[in-house]
């Protein structure tokens, strides 16, 4: 593990543990665990290079529960970190040794599904996938779909305003959230939106989708559901270079398509898939790209036609379109398990998130081909090309001395690079502890304190999950005091918190 | 009074120093951009104004990367010319004229997103905030910084330019706007259910959203306004957009489900595109432009409840039933305020907004939504953090915000 400065132990805190156990006990009789052993699984989340065991957790089960163990924490000084189904790639449930963890996921029912205004109502323990899955016997279905959509909560998608292969067609999980209840750290419960459209004032709901669990708990959330598409059909292009398959992307959408998926991946990732679930992916390809198309039969079919000739003439020299489902998530499967096969092929992977606009991808993989020379690691690379969001995989081993570190230094340079070229750091796992001190090379110290501004507004004392997203804390009244300069947090050696 | 007069920067830093002189001299702003908008909200007690429409210009036009940035004072007749050159457009559907002011001015993009603008394909493709990727804004504390990026997918930080879309310049004023282009429909069709009820026609169209047919725009016209496009019977209408075959495929399975509640016409291209135009821009309550107009968002089935409470002069659905324009009689103090938001509230909940109304109904009843009180002390919180001295467009939202 490497180190990383979080907030110091607030030792009065943990002087006090006992205590705290025994009111977060009256609060929740039957949700609370303090033992080691019990605390284990909370250790961590999906980023699993970081560890660290809570002082206690909890687990409410009523909203009056939650605004109680809110309210108390807040009275005593003790922080809050909240937590879904722990699937965060960014770090963003990673525990605080002084600090309370409370998990969400016993707020696991479907409470109301309205299919005449097309809302499902939920708590925010469900997973994404369960959200389909309690409607789609009427054919309707929650569009967004990140990959871990079987495991994931909809709790932590609000928190992460998570994404997916669908996202540029249907959006990301901020346009598709209409409304949730929440707890502040106060214990003030806030309502916001619902099954109506848009707010009367201003759009806190906007604010919340995407915050980390920095604002405050959710309790309820109301997602706007579809009628799932009639057909989905999608077309296997192959190219003998990336720089083409770019040009097919923009094409694409040049001719006023907006498929329903678009994702690319380059030669190393589509050996590591192809050897791992055999998609029948071309070996000889630079370039793979999967494009689906839903809608009606006869959208589909005729944008598809249009696909393929697009892809022809930008040299594809392979185009093969799925007849059946079976063969469509054939096509998937190979993309879908980009992950786990470049598991195979390597020890560890570290998995980066930048977004690029979408021309700049050639120089942006011609960089990362020098880069990996640079540190001596593998990168394969998977792309939502529709959108930009990029997934270059580092491949390293955690058991040589310095690998991660190297992997890591690699990463950031990758982030840097999205940066320079007009992307962004984090598309859709957001930041968490992972890209915290990332923050400086896109915002500068007026831009990060207006955003900190929002988190004054909503957790003034910054008691809920202090040490994730921003790289320093200042306390509100002290922000016009901020001092970052030419990207850097200066005096990177010392603690900062 | 000190600090009167009209400030016309034409550059973000003349946008950030007119703030500046503002908080030096604790002297509020209204700030304004080509004053479409000026009939919407409460007034501001000020004499200095911000006059945004010189700060003008598109600095970033990417077709092919669905993006845009331009100067918050860029005209959006501008844009849209710009766009519809390049066969693209703002999905939200932003009114091109203002005509329930009588306006023919388009206003400015700053205008539409700080006000959220959205039209009738709210419904399929959002509202502004749904399409505002990234900003450049100066917040009340004199400071200039900015928000978001150019790129769709970005979880960076807090969402903080969809935040200020709809904050009608109390909590920042934009300088630059960065916004998601996306390609027109190749063509559209509407069909049109004729002589329905109310609750008939928003069971309809509730029928029509749950079809896998991508209904881009719902709509009911009551027999009342449907004079205005010249039809002799209500109207129950929903747009279809695409490409050709798969227009006529969707068109021909939704008549088939809508069939038995009615007889069915069609709008081809140009008729429909007019038709929605006119609903996009208001043009059904445009004649009398005394009555106190209200714009009521709730959930569709509930619109027609609100309707039959708020005892209008005259009423329409768009959003398939979940947006409800109110015409009031005039010679009511509030212009049905208290009801109207009484039967908002036993609806389930929403917002009504005043969008129509004489200065003497607007000092007198609050044209936003009254928030819950843990709602609006949040929202009192975050506005002092942005705006501590109250300079920009105080009171414009009503107290506190």
């Amino acid at each position: 593990m490497t180190q990383l400065a979080m907030p110091p132990l607030d030792t009065a805190v943990l002087a006090r543990r006992d205590e705290i156990v025994g009111a977060l006990r009256r609060i929740v009789p039957d949700g609370v665990i303090d033992s080691e052993v019990g605390m284990r699984p909370y250790e961590s989340d999906g980023l699993t290079a970081y560890r660290q065991p809570p002082m206690v957790v909890v687990l409410p089960e009523t909203v009056d529960q939650v605004a109680a163990v809110l309210s108390w924490c807040h009275g005593e000084g003790v922080k809050v970190v909240p937590r879904g189904a722990g699937t965060s790639l960014s770090g963003g449930a990673l525990p605080l040794g002084d600090g309370v963890l409370m998990s969400m996921m016993r707020f696991n029912r479907v409470k109301r599904i309205d299919f005449e205004n097309r809302v499902a109502v939920v708590e925010p323990g469900v997973t994404n996938l369960g959200i389909t899955r309690a409607v789609e016997h009427r054919g309707f279905y929650y569009a967004p779909d990140p990959s871990s959509q079987i495991a994931c909560s909809i709790g932590g998608n609000v928190a992460e305003n998570s994404g997916g292969v669908h996202c540029l067609k249907y959006g990301l999980t901020t346009n598709n959230v209409l409304g949730v209840e929440m707890v502040l750290i106060t214990g003030e419960i806030v309502c916001l939106g619902g099954a109506h459209l848009d707010s009367g004032g201003y759009d806190l709901l906007a604010l919340v989708v995407g915050s980390e669990g920095l604002l405050g708990v959710v309790t309820e959330v109301t997602v706007r559901i579809l009628r799932a598409p009639e057909t989905a059909r999608a077309v296997l292009v192959a190219f003998d270079s990336s720089e083409a398959a770019g040009a097919c992307v923009a094409d694409i959408i040049a001719a006023g398509i907006i498929p329903g998926g678009m994702e690319m991946m380059d030669k190393p990732a589509i050996h590591a898939a192809e050897d791992f679930v055999h998609a029948g992916y071309p070996r000889e390809a630079e370039a793979l790209l999967i494009v689906e198309l839903d809608g009606p039969a006869v959208e589909v079919d005729h944008l598809l036609e249009r696909v393929e000739a697009i892809a022809r003439s930008r040299g594809a020299f392979e185009c093969r379109v799925s007849n059946s489902d079976a063969e469509r998530m054939a096509f998937w499967a190979g993309r879908k398990a980009a992950f786990p096969a470049v598991g195979r092929i390597s020890p560890d992977y570290y998995c980066m998130d930048g977004t690029i606009p979408r021309k700049e991808l050639p120089t942006v993989l011609r960089r990362m081909t020098e880069l990996s020379g640079k540190y001596g690691l593998r990168v394969a690379n998977v792309f939502h090309a529709g959108d930009g969001n990029l997934h270059p995989l580092i491949l390293y081993d955690a058991n040589v001395p310095g690998e991660l570190e190297r992997a890591e230094d690699f990463g950031s340079d990758i982030l840097r690079l999205c940066v320079e070229v007009g992307g962004v750091l984090t598309g859709e796992h957001g930041v968490g502890v992972e890209k915290r001190d990332l923050m400086p090379t896109m915002f500068d110290e007026t831009d990060l304190a207006h955003q900190i501004r929002v988190k004054c507004a909503f957790d003034e004392k910054h008691l809920l999950n202090p040490g994730k997203v921003f790289p320093e804390l200042h306390r509100c009244a002290e922000l016009g005091r901020m001092h970052v300069s030419g990207g850097r947090v200066p005096f990177p050696d010392i603690p900062r918190f | 009074m000190a600090g009167e007069g009209t400030l016309s920067p034409t550059t973000p830093d003349g946008v950030l120093a007119a703030v500046q002189a503002a908080v030096a001299d604790r002297a509020p702003l209204i700030v304004r951009g080509r004053g479409t908008k000026d009939g919407l909200g409460h007034a501001v007690a000020s004499n200095r104004v911000l006059d945004l429409s010189g700060l003008t210009g598109v600095t970033l036009y990417e077709p092919e990367e669905l993006v845009l940035s331009a100067l918050a004072g860029t005209p959006m007749a501008e844009i849209e010319a710009l766009l519809d050159a390049n066969g693209q457009e703002l999905a939200f559907e932003p009114p091109m004229r203002h005509l329930i002011w009588g306006l023919e001015d388009a206003g400015t993009i700053g205008g539409a997103v700080m006000v959220n603008a959205a039209g009738p394909r709210r419904v399929k493709a959002g509202a502004a905030r749904d399409h505002v990727l990234g900003m450049k804004a100066v917040s009340g504390r004199g400071e200039a910084f900015k928000a978001g990026g150019r790129v769709v997918k970005n979880v960076t930080g807090y969402d903080l330019s969809k935040g200020l879309a709809g904050s009608f310049g109390t909590l920042a004023v934009a300088t630059e706007i960065t916004v998601k282009v996306l390609p027109k429909a190749e063509t559209t069709a509407t069909l049109v259910l004729h002589g329905l009820s109310d609750r008939d026609a928003v069971a309809a169209l509730a029928e029509a959203m749950g079809a896998p047919v991508e209904a881009a725009g719902a709509a009911h016209l009551p027999a009342g306004v449907a004079t205005a496009l010249d039809l002799t019977e209500a109207a129950t209408v929903v747009r279809l957009e695409g490409v050709e075959p798969s227009v006529a495929a969707r068109f021909e399975r939704l008549a088939t489900i809508l069939r038995p509640r009615g007889r069915i016409t069609r709008l081809e291209a140009a008729e429909s595109a007019a038709l929605w135009r006119a609903l996009r821009d208001g043009l059904l309550f445009s004649q009398d432009r005394l009555l106190p107009l209200w714009r009521v968002s709730v959930a569709p089935t509930a619109g027609p409840s609100v309707a039959e409470a708020a005892q209008a002069a005259a009423v329409a659905y768009d959003w398939a039933g979940g947006l409800v324009w109110l015409a009031m009689d005039p010679a009511e103090p509030d212009a049905g305020a208290a009801r109207i938001r009484a039967a908002v509230k036993a609806a389930g909940g929403g917002h009504a907004t005043l969008m129509r109304g004489s200065d003497a109904l607007r000092a007198a009843v609050p044209v936003f939504e009254p928030e819950m009180p843990s709602v609006a002390a949040l929202t009192g919180r975050l506005r002092h953090q942005f705006d501590p001295l109250g300079v920009l467009n105080p009171g414009r939202m009503g107290a506190g915000r």
